[in-house]
C-alpha cells in the first residue's frame, strides 16, 4: 500500500481479507502446536495494522512516527479560537439535548456536525502530509489532537443515545 | 483394502483420509449434533429418529446420568434432580447464580472457585460437568451413527458470552473427551448454513431467540469472508421467559398460587410451551392444567393474548439491535438480509416485528432449531481438513471489552469491544514498594466504569519480579485474545528480562488441576488406563504433526529448504514414525517436541512466503490498473 494519508479502504480492505485468509488460525485448526501459536501471532499482528490504517486518527499518528516526529511531543492545548469556539457550541447543544422535543434527532444533527468537522480535520491532514515539512508535521499534530477531541466527542453523544434509550425501555 | 479405495458417491477419492468431525449447537432448551456426510451437512437424528436431545439430564444416587428425552419425562415427578437450561449458569458464579437462579427450581451450593453447584441425588454438580453429560450424548450419538471416533468438534456460543462462559463451554468439551477445534458464534454459523458466503455481499443481521439467550449480530459479508461487525444482546431473555409469561397468566386464570410446588410450576410451563407453539400455526388453542389437588381447569389461549403476553419481551430484543446496528455504524435499511435462528422466531409476532424493525423479510428456510448445528458442522468439516480449497474465512470480534482493575476499584478497558480476533494488547506495569517480588492483577470483562459492575475474569498473580527499587521494574504484561475468545496472559519483566510466573485464578471457572481432578474421577476414565488414553492422544497429534509436515514438504520443501535443513527436518520425523510406533506416550511427545524444534524455522519461512504471496497478487492488481 502507497504510504499516504489518503486510504482506499476497499483495497485495504481487500488485502487485509487476503493476508487473514492465509495466516489467520481457521486454515491452521490441524497443524502442529508451534505453527498454531505462529498463526494466531501473525493473525494478530494483521489484526492491529489493520486497525490502525483502517482509523484516520491511528493512521496519522503512525505517519506522523514514521516521519520521525515524537509522539510525547504531541500538544494537549490548543489556542485555536475556532477550533475552541466549535467545541464550545458542541458541547452546548449536546447539554441541551435532553430539554429538546425531539432528542434523537438533536443529537443526529450534532453528529452529522461533528462527522463534518472530522471530514474537513482529514483533509487538512491530507495536505499536511503530502507536503511534509517540519511545520507541516506539527500542523499535523495538532489537527490530530483536535480530531481526538471530536472523537471524545462522538463517544459522548453515543453514551446519551445509549442512555436514552435505555430510558425509553 | 489399500488396493480398493471405497469413497461415497459423489466424493472423489481424496489425497488423504477423511476426518470424522462434527458440529455441536450446545442449547438451551435443546442441543444437536451434525456432520457433513456425501457433501450435504445434515443433524444427527438419535435411534427414534428425534434430532433435538433436549438440554437436560436426570441425577439419580448410584446410576449413570440420563440426558435427553428420558430426563424430561420425569422433569416433573422429581424436579430437583432434573437439570434444565444448565447453559444459562455456565461461566456464571454464585452471586449471578441468586439472580438468575431464582427462577430455576434447583438447589445450590457454592463450590470451589466461586462456582456454583447443584445439589443432587447423585451428589453435587457443577454447571460444566452438566453440560458434559449433554456433550457426551451428543458424541456417543454421533460416533455410533458414523461407526468411528471423532477427529474434532466445533460447538457453538452465543456471540454475546463472555470469557468465562466460552471458558467453561470449552472445559465441558474437554471433560466430555472431544477435541474442542473451535468455539463458533452462534449467529456465525446461521450465516454459513446459509452458504451466504457462496457469491451474497452486503451486511447482513443474525436474529437468533433461544430458549434462553438472545443474540442480534451484524456480519459484513465480502466474498467469502464472513466478519462480524458488532454484536449484541441478552444473555437471560428468551422462549424460557415467554414460557413464564404465559405460566404466569395460565396460573391467574386457573386460580393457582405463586407459591405452587415444583411439580405444579413445570407442569404449568409445560402446558404454556405446548399452547405458545400451538399458537404459530393457530389462531386459539385449548389449554387444560391439572391442579395439585386433582381437579382440573379448562381454558382457551388466544394469539391475540399470546402476543399481548409476549410483547414487551420481543421489543426488548429490539433494543440491542439498535444497539448493534449503531456498533456497527449502520442504519437499518442497509441491512439486506435477516437470518432467524432459535426455535422463538417461528412465532409470528416476533417475524412481524423484525420484519418491521430491519425493513426486510427475514430468511426462514432452514429450521431455525438445526441452522446452527449445520453451521457448525460445515466449519468443522473445513477446520479438520476435508475440504483444503475451501475459501471460507471467519473473522470474528470480541465481544465485551477487556479490562483491568485500576486504583479505585475502576476497570481500565485495554480490549475495547468489537475488536477483531485474534488480538493482543501489552500494558506496563510498575512496583510501588522497594524490593516487590510479585503483584496481582484482576482481569474483569465488560463496559461498564467500575470494577463491581463488570464480570471478574480472573486474577492474576505475577511472581519472580526481580526485586529493585520502587518504580525501577518494567512489567509488560501482555493480554493475547485467541480465536476462540479466549483469554491468555504472559508477563515479562523487561529490564532484566525475565519471564514472570503467573498464577491464574479463574473467578468462576475451573483451574486446570482441577479439570485434571474430574477427568480422573469421571466414570468414563476411571475404566480405561490413564496412560492409554495418554497414549492415543500422543498418537493422534503425532499423526496430525507427520501429515502437516508431509504436505507442507510436498508442496514447498524444496523451494524452501536446502539440503541439510531438510534431512534435519527428515531425521526428526522418522524419529517421530520410530516413537509413533512405541507404547510410550513420553517418548512420542518428546519426538513431536523434536520435530517442531527443527521445523521452527521453516514453518516460519512458509507463513511469510505465504504472506508475500497474498501481498504479490496484490501488486499483480495494480499494475493492471
Amino acid at each position: 500500500m502507497p504510504r499516504s494519508f489518503d486510504m482506499d479502504l476497499g483495497m485495504l480492505d481487500s488485502r487485509y481479507r487476503e493476508l487473514q485468509r492465509s495466516v489467520h488460525p481457521d486454515r491452521f485448526a490441524s497443524a502442529g502446536e508451534a505453527e498454531r501459536r505462529l498463526s494466531m501471532q501473525t493473525a494478530t499482528a494483521i489484526n492491529e495494522g489493520y486497525q490502525v490504517l483502517k482509523d484516520p486518527l491511528k493512521r496519522g499518528r503512525y505517519l506522523l512516527e514514521l516521519s520521525g516526529y515524537n509522539l510525547a511531543d504531541e500538544p494537549h492545548t490548543t489556542r485555536d479560537t475556532t477550533f475552541l469556539m466549535e467545541q464550545m457550541e458542541l458541547r452546548e447543544a449536546l447539554g441541551e439535548v435532553r430539554g429538546s422535543s425531539d432528542a434523537f434527532a438533536a443529537l443526529e444533527n450534532i453528529m452529522d456536525r461533528i462527522a463534518a468537522d472530522i471530514v474537513n480535520l482529514q483533509s487538512l491532514l491530507r495536505e499536511n502530509f503530502e507536503r511534509a515539512n517540519a511545520a507541516d508535521l506539527e500542523s499535523a499534530a495538532g489537527n490530530l489532537m483536535k480530531m481526538q477531541f471530536f472523537r471524545r466527542l462522538q463517544e459522548e453523544v453515543m453514551d446519551l443515545e445509549a442512555a436514552l434509550e435505555d430510558e425509553l425501555a | 483394502m489399500a488396493l480398493l479405495q471405497i469413497s461415497e458417491p459423489g466424493q472423489s477419492t481424496a489425497p488423504h483420509q477423511h476426518r470424522l468431525a462434527a458440529g455441536i449447537d450446545l442449547g438451551t432448551t435443546n442441543s444437536l449434533v451434525a456432520t457433513v456426510r456425501s457433501g450435504a451437512a445434515d443433524t444427527l437424528p438419535d435411534a427414534a429418529g428425534r434430532h433435538l436431545l433436549p438440554s437436560v439430564v436426570h441425577y439419580q444416587a448410584g446410576q449413570a446420568p440420563v440426558v435427553g428425552t428420558g430426563a424430561l419425562s420425569v422433569a416433573v415427578t422429581d424436579p430437583l434432580n432434573t437439570i434444565a437450561s444448565i447453559k444459562r449458569l455456565m461461566g456464571r458464579g454464585i452471586e449471578d447464580v441468586r439472580h438468575i437462579g431464582s427462577s430455576l427450581p434447583y438447589e445450590f451450593l457454592p463450590g470451589s472457585s466461586g462456582m456454583p453447584l447443584l445439589h443432587t441425588a447423585a451428589g453435587d454438580v457443577s454447571p460444566v460437568e452438566v453440560s458434559a453429560e449433554i456433550l457426551r450424548a451428543l458424541k456417543a450419538r454421533a460416533e455410533e451413527t458414523l461407526g468411528g471416533e471423532l477427529q474434532g468438534v466445533v460447538i457453538t456460543v452465543p456471540a454475546y458470552f463472555d470469557d468465562a462462559q466460552r471458558q467453561a463451554t470449552r472445559d465441558a468439551g474437554r471433560l466430555a473427551g472431544l477435541n474442542v477445534m473451535r468455539l463458533l458464534n452462534e449467529p456465525t454459523a446461521a450465516a454459513v448454513a446459509y452458504g451466504l458466503d457462496k457469491g451474497s455481499e452486503g451486511v447482513i443481521a443474525i436474529y437468533d431467540l433461544g430458549g434462553g439467550t438472545f443474540d442480534i449480530s451484524v456480519l459484513r459479508l465480502n466474498r467469502g469472508v464472513f466478519e462480524v461487525m458488532s454484536t449484541a444482546g441478552d444473555s437471560a431473555l428468551g422462549g424460557d421467559d415467554m414460557d413464564r409469561a404465559v405460566a404466569g397468566w395460565l396460573m391467574q386464570q386457573a386460580g393457582i398460587e405463586d407459591d405452587a410446588g415444583h411439580g405444579q410450576l413445570r407442569h404449568m410451563l409445560q402446558v404454556a410451551r405446548s399452547a405458545k407453539e400451538a399458537l404459530t400455526t393457530q389462531a386459539s388453542t385449548p389449554v387444560c392444567i391439572e391442579r395439585e389437588d386433582g381437579t382440573r381447569w379448562e381454558g382457551e389461549l388466544s394469539r391475540e393474548v399470546l402476543n399481548r403476553l409476549i410483547a414487551p419481551l420481543v421489543e426488548k430484543t429490539l433494543l440491542p439491535c439498535r444497539r448493534a446496528l449503531r456498533d456497527a455504524g449502520v442504519r437499518a435499511a442497509e441491512i439486506g438480509t435477516v437470518v432467524m435462528v432459535g426455535g422463538s422466531t417461528r412465532m409470528p409476532l416476533v417475524r412481524e416485528r423484525v420484519a418491521e424493525f430491519f425493513a426486510a423479510e427475514p430468511m426462514v428456510d432452514i429450521d431455525p432449531d438445526k441452522v446452527v448445528a449445520v453451521g457448525a458442522a460445515i466449519q468443522a468439516d473445513i477446520l479438520a481438513g476435508n475440504k483444503p480449497d475451501d475459501e471460507m474465512l471467519l473473522l470474528d470480534v470480541i465481544p465485551l471489552s477487556l479490562g483491568i482493575e485500576t486504583m479505585g476499584g475502576l476497570a481500565e478497558k485495554i480490549i475495547p469491544r468489537n475488536t477483531t480476533i485474534p488480538t493482543a494488547r501489552a500494558q506496563e506495569f510498575t512496583t510501588f514498594r522497594d524490593g516487590q517480588t510479585a503483584m496481582s492483577l484482576h482481569v474483569v470483562q465488560g463496559e461498564r466504569e467500575l470494577v463491581d459492575n463488570c464480570r471478574s475474569l480472573a486474577r492474576f498473580e505475577l511472581h519472580d519480579i526481580p526485586p529493585m527499587v520502587a518504580g525501577a521494574a518494567r512489567i509488560r504484561v501482555t493480554f493475547q485474545v485467541d480465536a476462540d475468545g479466549l483469554l491468555n496472559v504472559t508477563a515479562e519483566e523487561e529490564t532484566q528480562g525475565v519471564k514472570s510466573s503467573i498464577e491464574v485464578k479463574p473467578s468462576y471457572g475451573l483451574s486446570d488441576t482441577e479439570i485434571e481432578t474430574m477427568l480422573r474421577d469421571s466414570m468414563e476414565y476411571a475404566e480405561n488406563d490413564r496412560d492409554a488414553r495418554r497414549l492415543r492422544e500422543e498418537q493422534v497429534e503425532a499423526d496430525r504433526v507427520l501429515e502437516a509436515l508431509r504436505a507442507a514438504l510436498a508442496a514447498d520443501g524444496d523451494e524452501l529448504l536446502n539440503a541439510a535443513e531438510r534431512q534435519a527436518i527428515e531425521t526428526a520425523a522418522q524419529a517421530l514414525e520410530t516413537a509413533r510406533s512405541s507404547s510410550e506416550y513420553r517418548a512420542i511427545k518428546a519426538a513431536i517436541a523434536a520435530v517442531e524444534q527443527a521445523s521452527s524455522g521453516y514453518v516460519e519461512r512458509r507463513m511469510n512466503t505465504s504472506i508475500n504471496k497474498a501481498m504479490a497478487g496484490h501488486a499483480v492488481d495494480e499494475f493492471k490498473s
